[in-house]
């Protein structure tokens, strides 16, 4: 079975945030914490607030109220430009991929490369060795709407790793796709948690994927995921569940899996 | 209940102009500022100002031909036909060449800019852009600005040019005006305000039509209708402001210069 680690270094700090749209509540006293290392899945029905969660770790939005950390620094009252620096450590793969339709994959991949001047060659090396990861690299100069869904979304994701993030948001990876396609989005997130080792904090509604992560390991030798032995949890996978703009679950997949909340046995059924 | 409704009109109205001016006021900034986006801006110039250049000779052309044919029977009556190439030239180019190519111009590329920016914000591609660690206005809004103003100010020159000639064909070949004396008087009248004005305001016009298309486009909400609304109100917008704009300009430079 899983045995908790002590909680490291602190990569993402949500303290007591708030926020609201038009009148309406969004999110209420948040408070949550990502470790280094760790892997903390966000369940939430659909609409309940995950995506403007994610943005505010990022700084694309601001609270209301509360204070958010990240890399110890306190994020909710930076300037724009501050943010661009910092955002260098963090990689983010958006609900529809959100890649820019008038470039290649290859320019899309690269973009942030090509921002900071880096030399074509190496960005081109760089984007194939990103594209490998995500096992695309033949499509590096399709443009995306030559690309299905699946594909898309891994693209978005090569594109969040290329610069090797210290921490990385998923926001509904698998949202819209098959299960095959699903499977093949959560394998490549795991390969990302397991291989490298990367802080992430994923949002999702689909419960099945989430479990899969938790319940599932990246083999390198046979390069691809297998069941971990015993029903074994991933020790470095924990759970939040978000509910009317509360988080109302914080802890292992065990303690998720085993409440006795009324809601949790509702909403896991 | 009607009044709570009134205030948040106003309120809205208000908050959108603010909005506006920060928008425009950080454009406008952004140039003193590193990056620079010079390709994009040249990108933008050959789209909005080299891509402009056929519906601009045409209402050119086919403009100063009108005003020529238009007015040849009222001055026919006073017996004063021989001042039809004053009569189009100045109309041209203080008044109808840079408003009406603006008006084609904010038609063609306001629509552009806010379903280009406003498909971006619904698909989150400015947020990614933010995320990736670029500055959505340096990027796009900033070079957008600069390439438009800069190419309205030649695409005017030329619609002046095309309209007057445009004129000269129809006084010459369907009223049968004497040419020279056609091109002599349109030479002849201008006056150093009113080339002035006629390039004042495409400058002007220049700036509505790019910071109106590109605030609605990074101001659009809700999907594809969103885009569809904010492309519309773009046109709608710039081209009232056009209009309205145009006559504060010529109010301005008439008192200004006395013509």
């Amino acid at each position: 079975m899983e045995v908790r680690e002590d909680p490291a270094q602190p990569v993402l700090v949500f303290d007591d945030v708030s926020i609201g749209f038009e009148g309406k509540q969004v999110l209420r006293n948040i408070s949550l914490t990502v470790s280094t290392g760790e892997t903390r899945i966000l369940l939430g029905p659909a609409g309940s607030g995950k995506s403007v969660l994610l943005k505010l770790a990022n700084g694309l939005m601001r609270p209301d109220s509360g204070r958010i950390t990240v890399f110890d620094e306190e994020i909710n009252s930076m300037r724009e430009e501050q943010l661009f620096e910092l955002r260098q450590r963090i990689g983010m793969v958006f609900q529809e991929s959100a890649l820019f339709d008038s470039l290649t994959v290859r320019d899309n991949v690269g973009y942030r490369l090509m921002e900071q001047k880096v030399p074509e060659g190496e960005v081109t090396d760089r984007v194939t060795e990103a594209l490998r990861f995500v096992e695309l690299e033949q499509t590096l100069n399709k443009f995306p709407s030559q690309l299905s869904g699946g594909m898309r979304r891994r693209v978005a994701i090569a594109r969040a790793i290329i610069t090797k993030p210290d921490l990385i948001l998923y926001d509904s990876p698998t949202g819209g796709l098959d299960p095959i396609t699903s499977t093949t989005i959560i394998e490549l997130v795991m390969k990302q948690r397991d291989v490298y080792r990367t802080s992430s904090l994923l949002v999702t509604h689909r419960l099945q994927d989430a479990f899969t992560l938790a319940t599932h390991t990246f083999d390198r030798a046979q390069n691809h995921m297998v069941p971990i032995p015993n029903d074994g949890l991933d020790s470095k996978t924990t759970f939040l569940v978000l509910h009317d703009g509360h988080i109302v679950f914080d802890g292992s997949t065990h303690d998720l899996v085993h409440s006795d909340d009324p809601f949790l046995k509702e909403y896991l059924s | 209940m009607p009044i709570d409704s009134i205030e948040g009109l106003a309120k809205r109205i208000v908050l959108s102009v603010q909005d506006y001016a920060i928008l425009t006021g950080r454009a406008i900034l952004n140039i003193f500022q590193r990056p620079r986006y010079f390709a994009d801006l040249i990108v933008q110039a050959d789209s909005i100002g080299i891509g402009s250049v056929p519906i601009v000779l045409l209402t050119g052309f086919f403009t100063g031909g009108v005003l020529a044919l238009q007015s040849a029977s009222s001055l026919a009556q006073f017996g004063a036909t021989a001042i039809t190439g004053e009569l189009v030239s100045l109309s041209m180019i203080k008044e109808l060449g840079p408003v009406l190519t603006s008006l084609m111009v904010s038609g063609r590329n306001a629509s552009g800019m806010a379903s280009e920016l406003g498909s971006m914000m619904v698909t989150e591609q400015i947020d990614a852009m933010r995320a990736l660690g670029t500055d959505p206005l340096k990027k796009l809004v900033t070079p957008r600005l600069f390439a438009t103003v800069f190419m309205l100010f030649f695409l005017t020159i030329l619609s002046d040019t095309v309209g007057t000639l445009g004129g000269a064909v129809i006084s010459v070949f369907m009223l049968g005006q004497d040419g020279s004396q056609y091109f002599h008087t349109a030479y002849q009248t201008l006056r150093f305000p009113d080339i002035i004005q006629g390039l004042v305001k495409p400058v002007v016009f220049g700036f509505i039509i790019a910071t109106v298309g590109c605030f609605y486009g990074m101001t659009t909400r809700g999907g594809t209708q969103g885009v569809g609304r904010s492309t519309t109100q773009a046109v709608v917008v710039s081209s009232v402001l056009i209009i309205a704009v145009d006559l504060v300009i010529s109010q301005f430079m008439i008192g200004v210069f006395g013509r």
